[in-house]
């Protein structure tokens, strides 16, 4: 059993986009202070803390999560992808970056880090998903600089290009 | 699986403005490398502020205790607002007032998420820790909320140095138009209620804030989007020199529209906190503080009366606004209205033109910039106007606007009012978008759904669209007296820096504090034209320091300022660096300089390229050989425009103003659909369309035209800041304040119509970004009206209001079914009677009921409750249902006690999750079981749980009562019958709020 | 917006939770997926002075169909059982609500038994467990019990559930043969919590309803052999019977008229 007083600071590590990180936190410490401000990972956003904007969406252990909605202490040993692991190993846009790039998907880019998560698992389980299952599936990510439709045309766009990246790897 | 359209390129030639050139911004943002306020290295030792909030509307602060607070460790500074009040001057506005603010409460709370203390402390977490530990004694006031009821002279008085709540009333007439309405074939009129909102930008404000001691000022890192106007009213109000305020704002900002020009308040009292720390400072607000606390667009109330003739022109109108600017002012406000002032009158030729503008205080979180600025309140009414007189005349309202129009041969148009109408063809403009946007198609199907007995509307409406304001506009609202003595305010400068350095890359620094727009995308691509260059060769930074950087007060993005001035600085200042390196090049290549010309990296001769140099030789010389350069050229190349334009004059001595520089049209028109038995309104077929002369980059500026829809959408359906009569809030989370989300917005056609450019901007470009905050939600409205044949349509446009209108009595219940809704008497409150059967003689019940020892065992969570004297008790209990549980602070006192028949009650009780006040009544009687006791009380909640669980609230409410019931029952009876298990409970939900406990 | 502090534990198996549950009582808070508890946390409205935490708990993450219905442990998130392959055979009427419980990205930590234990009286899944009557089991030091849905929440944010105990399952009934089920709900975005949602269920004459969002928590009723206007004036008169509230998302009049006009359209449904 654990038992982690909160009177201290305790530690705290997981793999980050593969790579090991590690701090100390009090147990009420939110996953996103902890990214943000333990490990200097501010490419997650934080807009609300109550689980609405989205802004905050992160992979734990492969399903997209809201890390304003989880402890720190909680992700102890887990393995969490963030925006900063999308890009090709060789720095260049990844293939969901690249169709955001293209259809002018972003404005102030401050949703951005939740939805490029929350997509990353959803064309993972949706390799052609229909414009409908698109909005739905962005129906948890707030974003007031766009009208979504500019994301959801990166979306199709990112779809295809995945679709066709898999099909060359077999 | 097809695509929303996508925006394309429009350009003429090779140039790269027109060109749907991919963002610059994206290659950071996407991968999670930008630089918000929160990302940017504090220095160790740098504190978190947070703030204690008012949980009331309008309250007299009787007490406030830190002592606590003080005494927690990790804790640096205790903030009051009396201490901001003594250490800074209060924050000037534009006008002569009688309101003293300070950005924290002193001596009275206006608002509900008003701060009222600060706290410093090593972090966030424990910041919020030490608020836990401060009291705040209050005693509540009537709140006023309503702005036209609040300008009554019985109406609580919010100010105590203002004679009315209403702080300045100005009356303004231009051409006849008393005569016009008495001439009239006809008039009408219509009233409007345009409803509070915002568009909430996905980052809060965030301060960061040092002292300085070398400059005696401060160094703060914000978010902060201008006018820097501001800038001096900070300086003023920390008493400083303006050199002395060093404000810098990161490379990224998520989102402002409008909103963070009002985070000055802010830096104000985080500089007064950081001095008291002697530590920098850093508060990133959070959601629940930015609804509640940070900005809103004003609610507003048009009364609009029209004089128009049987032939449908309209020679007159009247508008009577109420602004409701919440509890205070704060700079540029009131602006919104005297923004769209020159352009009253929309893009309608109507000569006679009467505006009384109301600027009221009222007990609501106070207003600032959102997007539309003044706007969707204006034409909301113009063009809901329009449709209504088309209507009264069997006119179709398109027709009836045609014939209204400004015509192209008028142009530039003078409008009644002062605009300067610089361009356009608004008939044109109508004329393609009925087209290409397939209205006659439209009004078929309109025709086929009534057929099938559906509710079909279709609505029109259009706008001008102003772009970069006149920085003179706001002494409208002064008397032409006092203007003069104040001197002419007017222009509006804006900044940019181009600089080539000794190996001919070009830098490029400018004003424009974007928040997501794409303007470093756009810069390179205009100084790239400039310059002969790629866009991807052009670095652009703007990031600001106004320790380093060319600025002037209107520096900033708002009110479309970046396409007529930024575009138009940057064309300037890349145009003169390009005539100096000619001047240099020229002597290379013998020519003269005005036959030099610039490409694909080479400056050259007009009439032989291959009479060349290379851009980046040029740049040398300027930097490593300044002897080498003709006589009068200076070394180095670093151009900086100031630029402005002569159109933007000072208010007239009549009060006219030409508000703005350039002017777009939309025009808009769609078909809605409504369900009969749900009300809600489908948004069937929507068509938008915007001339705003030169578009500099298709893409930017469809992603402008689409997030305006977005949020305008936002603002019809579903967006509203919703307070109680006493001021209590409502919508304090983004599960109460809703904003659009990718389920919800329908797709639209964007029409882009033959453009007109602007002859008063460099390159013919005007503003784009607010078009869809005028024209969408009364466009809507407009196509409800035309659906349901109704005039009275106010926003959002919830489906249990549309259901309404639609109308039909709700079905009766069948004979003997017994009830559970509410007859509200005063519907914010929890208001409830009934009766309940308990098996003990009155007396006892009575007896029970006035001992403090009992009941305090009696009620659960209670910890404390004594008698503080005659028929008075004051306890501390546990309050809450499930998990969500607080301490409170419960006084209750008894009244007209008739023992042991009747008494009435009074009584609060505060905790950190809100306050509650109640009053009511109760009778006990004999009865065969022993007593009845009947119950008559209403309570009022306010502070954070009526903020974030108003779904709950009620529910809640009835739950304790029942649990104290049965707790009574138990008690007095000795273990007898439970509660029944329905009552309709009133008292009893007043008592448990006071006294009685969760579990 | 950050949490008031709060010991951690996380017990390694679900004695222990009960162990220290049974210690720290209503001190203590369970969290399970954390997709209501933390909102309230980070909001200061929850003050516990001990969490425990249960979602690593793999005793409590079974999934399966028994002879009572479709048992599901505490761990379990909505998110596994919508990828469950029973779901669309055995449990058609959470197929149908299930997508409208908040986004996928909550669905994916929020559990099954966290939605029923938190008791919101417009959530979905107490909706679907009130009108299948399906059960609550819980464990403490003290013992274990079954508790029917219609005993197990009371009100709002309320339930049967001491302070000792752990909800450690919740079971389902299966779906009969002979039934029809459907689901609906009205709220303004996607997502989010309804403001009416209706559930039906008919079988030969029998007609059931369950409604949410109206009365302070899931209400449902049975009627047998209503047919035509009869099933107007039932559902018009459990529409006063619940009366409803006004707030600022809808009146409690809307709120009738949706429990009038959904529930027609579930009762529909179930009947083709
Ligand atoms: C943006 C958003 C939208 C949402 N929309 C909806 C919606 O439309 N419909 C809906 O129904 N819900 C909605 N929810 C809430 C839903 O996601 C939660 O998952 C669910 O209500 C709680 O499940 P949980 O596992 O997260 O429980 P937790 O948050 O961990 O716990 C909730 C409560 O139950 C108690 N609890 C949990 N498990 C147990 C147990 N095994 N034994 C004893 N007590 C326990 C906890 O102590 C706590 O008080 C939404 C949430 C968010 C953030
Ligand atoms: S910050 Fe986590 S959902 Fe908004
Ligand atoms: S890009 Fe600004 S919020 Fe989405």
């Amino acid at each position: 059993m654990k038992n982690l007083s909160r009177d201290s600071r305790h530690h705290v590590t997981f793999r980050l986009n593969g790579v090991t990180v590690e701090g100390f936190s009090e147990p009420r410490m939110l996953l996103s202070d902890f990214l943000r401000h333990e490990v200097g990972a501010t490419g997650t956003h934080v807009g609300c803390e109550h689980g609405v904007c989205g802004a905050c969406t992160i992979l734990i252990d492969g399903t997209a999560s809201r890390s304003c909605l989880m402890l720190a202490v909680q992700a102890d040993g887990a393995e969490i992808d963030t925006i900063e692991g999308l890009a090709n190993a060789d720095g260049s846009f990844g293939i969901l970056q690249q169709a955001f790039h293209e259809n002018f998907a972003l404005q102030c880019g401050f949703c951005t880090p939740g939805i490029l998560m929350s997509l990353s698992e959803f064309l993972q389980d949706n390799p052609d998903p229909s414009v409908d299952e698109i909005k739905v599936a962005l129906s948890g990510n707030v974003c007031r600089c766009t009208s979504y439709h500019e994301i959801i045309n990166a979306c199709i766009d990112a779809a295809a290009a995945l679709r066709t990246s898999k099909a060359e790897a077999r | 699986m097809t695509k929303f359209a996508m925006p394309e390129e429009i350009r003429e030639g090779d140039t790269h403005v027109g060109r749907r050139m991919l963002r610059v911004e994206d290659r950071s943002l996407l991968r999670g490398e930008g630089q918000f306020v929160d990302d940017v290295p504090v220095k160790k030792g740098t504190l978190h502020a947070a703030f204690l909030r008012s949980p009331h509307g309008h309250a007299e602060i009787i007490n406030i205790d830190t002592s606590r607070a003080e005494e927690m460790p990790g804790v640096f500074a205790v903030l009051t607002g009396r201490e901001v009040a003594e250490q800074t001057n209060p924050m000037i506005v534009g006008f002569e007032n009688p309101i003293d603010y300070y950005g924290m409460a002193v001596d009275k709370v206006r608002y509900v998420g008003e701060p009222v203390v600060a706290v410093a402390a090593v972090d966030r977490y424990r910041a919020e820790d030490a608020l836990d530990l401060i009291e705040v004694t209050y005693n509540v006031l009537r709140a006023a909320v309503d702005p036209v009821e609040a300008c009554e002279p019985e109406a609580p008085l919010i100010h105590p140095r203002a004679d009315s709540n209403c702080v300045s009333k100005r009356n303004f007439v231009h051409g006849e138009p008393d005569k016009a309405f008495a001439e009239a074939d006809r008039t009408t009129e219509l009233t409007i209620r345009y409803p509070r909102n915002s568009i909430t930008p996905m980052e809060t404000y965030a301060v960061l804030s040092e002292p300085n001691a070398e400059t005696g000022g401060f160094d703060v890192l914000s978010n902060f989007q201008g006018p820097f106007s501001v800038h001096t009213v900070m300086a003023l109000a920390l008493r400083i020199r303006t050199a002395s305020l060093r404000h810098r704002s990161p490379k990224n900002s998520g989102g402002s529209f409008g909103s963070k020009l009002v985070i000055f308040p802010y830096i104000v009292v985080l500089c007064v906190l950081a001095r008291k720390a002697r530590r920098p400072v850093k508060w990133i607000e959070d959601r629940l503080e930015h609804l509640s606390a940070s900005s809103v667009a004003p609610n507003r109330v048009t009364r609009v009366e029209a004089a128009y003739g049987n032939d449908g022109i309209v020679t007159g109108l009247r508008l009577t606004h109420w602004d409701d600017h919440g509890a205070y002012l704060r700079a540029p406000m009131p602006a919104p209205i005297y923004r769209m002032h020159g352009v009253s009158t929309n893009g309608y030729d109507i000569r006679n033109l009467a505006v009384t503008n109301h600027i009221v205080m009222t007990n609501k979180c106070p207003t600032g910039a959102v997007r539309g600025f003044g706007g969707p309140q204006l034409y909301f009414a113009v063009e809901r106007m329009m449709h209504k007189i088309a209507t009264e005349l069997g006119i179709d309202p398109l027709e009836l606007m045609r014939r209204n129009m400004v015509r192209a041969d008028q142009f530039p148009y003078k409008a009644i009012a002062g605009a300067l109408l610089d361009s356009g063809d608004y008939l044109r403009t109508i004329d393609e978008t009925v087209t290409e946007g397939g209205l006659d198609a439209l009004k078929k199907r309109r025709d086929e759904a009534r057929a099938q007995g559906k509710l079909y509307g279709i609505g029109y409406a259009a706008c001008v669209e102003p772009s970069q304001s006149n920085m003179g506009y706001i002494s409208t609202l002064k008397t032409g007296l006092e203007r003069e003595r104040a001197g002419p305010k007017d222009g509006a400068v804006a900044s940019v820096t181009v600089s080539v350095d000794a190996l001919g890359s070009v830098n490029v620094i400018g004003d424009s504090v974007p928040q997501g727009q794409g303007h470093q995308t756009a810069l390179s691509q205009i100084v790239a034209d400039q310059l002969g260059l790629d866009p991807e060769e052009i670095v652009v930074s703007l990031d600001t320091d106004t320790s380093k950087d060319g600025w002037s007060i209107a520096a900033g993005n708002y009110s479309c300022r970046f396409a007529p001035a930024s575009a138009s600085a940057a064309h300037q200042a890349a145009f003169r660096v390009r005539e100096k390196m000619a001047r240099i090049a020229a002597t290379r290549l013998n020519v003269p300089p005005g036959d030099v010309e610039f490409s694909g990296g080479r400056i050259h001769a007009a009439n032989n390229p291959e009479n060349a140099i290379p851009f980046y030789r040029v740049g040398g010389l300027a930097h490593w050989s300044p002897s080498s350069l003709p006589d009068d050229v200076e070394p180095g190349i670093r151009e900086t425009a100031m630029w402005n334009a002569p159109e933007l004059t000072p208010t007239t001595a009549n009060d006219e103003i030409n508000t703005s520089l350039a002017y777009g049209f939309g025009f808009d028109f769609c078909g809605v659909e409504i369900d009969r038995d749900t009300g809600v309104v489908r948004v069937d077929h929507y068509v938008s369309a915007h001339d705003c002369g030169t578009i500099l980059n298709p893409g930017l500026a469809e992603g402008q035209i689409r997030g305006s829809w977005a949020s305008a959408w936002g603002a019809t359906f579903i967006e509203e800041f919703c307070y109680d009569d006493d001021g209590t809030f409502r919508s304090g989370s983004f599960a109460e304040y809703l904003v659009p989300t990718a389920t919800e917005l329908p797709d639209f056609q964007i029409v882009h119509p033959t453009p007109h450019p602007s002859p008063y901007t460099r390159l013919g470009a005007k503003g784009i970004a607010e078009g869809n905050q005028y024209t969408t939600p009364v466009c809507v409205a407009n196509a409800v009206a035309d659906a349901l044949g109704i005039e009275d349509v106010q926003l959002p446009l919830k489906p249990a209001k549309v259901l309404r209108w639609i109308g039909g009595a709700e079905p009766p219940p069948s004979k003997g079914i017994q009830t559970n809704a509410p007859a509200q008497r005063n519907p914010s409150a929890i208001e409830v009677s009934g009766q309940m059967e308990v098996p003990a003689p009155p007396q006892e019940v009575w007896d029970l009921l006035l001992d403090p020892d009992r009941m305090a065992r009696l009620i659960p969570g209670c910890e404390r409750l004594v008698k503080t004297g005659d028929d008075r008790f004051n306890g501390t209990v546990m309050l809450g249902v499930g998990p969500v549980k607080g301490r409170f602070d419960v006084n209750i006192e008894l009244a007209e006690l008739d023992a042991p028949r009747r008494t009435t009650l009074t009584g609060t009780a505060d905790g950190p999750l809100g306050s509650s006040r109640g009053q009511g009544s109760f009778v006990i009687e004999d009865s065969a079981a022993g007593s009845t006791v009947a119950y008559d009380v209403s309570v009022e909640l306010s502070g954070k749980v009526a903020a974030v669980g108003g779904r709950m609230i009620k529910g809640a409410a009835r739950q304790l009562i029942d649990r104290f019931m049965r707790a009574l029952v138990r008690q007095a009876g000795g273990g007898g019958q439970a509660a029944p298990a329905r009552h309709r409970s009133g008292f009893l939900a007043w008592l448990m709020r006071l006294v009685g406990g969760g579990r | 917006m950050k949490p008031a502090p709060f010991d951690y534990i996380r017990p390694d198996s679900v004695d222990e939770a009960i162990g220290v549950l049974g210690e720290y009582g209503d001190d203590a808070r369970v969290i399970a997926g954390g997709q209501s508890l933390l909102p309230m946390l980070n909001m200061r409205l929850v003050r516990p002075e001990v969490l425990i935490d249960i979602s690593r708990l793999d005793e409590l993450k079974q999934l399966e169909k028994t002879g009572s219905g479709v048992r599901i442990g505490a761990g379990v998130t909505q998110g596994a059982l919508a990828i469950w392959v029973g779901l669309e055979p055995d449990l058609p009427l959470i197929a149908r609500a299930l997508p409208n419980v908040g986004h996928f990205q909550t669905r994916n930590r929020g559990t099954v038994c966290g939605s029923i234990c938190h008791a919101d009286p417009s959530s979905e899944l107490p909706l679907c467990l009130a009108l299948l009557e399906g059960e609550v089991e819980l464990r403490s030091d003290r013992g274990a019990r079954r508790v029917p849905a219609s005993d197990f929440q009371q009100g709002v944010l309320n339930t049967a559930r001491e302070a000792d105990e752990l909800a450690t399952n919740v079971v389902f009934p299966a779906a009969s043969n002979g039934a029809a089920y459907a689901f609906d709900e009205f709220n303004h975005r996607h997502g989010d919590f309804a403001v009416v949602a209706v559930a039906a269920r008919s079988e030969g004459a029998r007609i059931s309803l369950a409604v949410g969002g109206v009365a302070d928590r899931p209400e449902v009723r049975h009627w047998t052999g209503l047919e035509g206007s009869a099933i107007d004036d039932a559902l018009n008169d459990l529409a006063w019977e619940l009366g409803g509230n006004d707030d600022i998302h809808a009146t409690a009049q809307y709120r009738r008229q949706l429990v009038r006009h959904l529930g027609r359209k579930v009762i529909e449904e179930t009947a083709r």
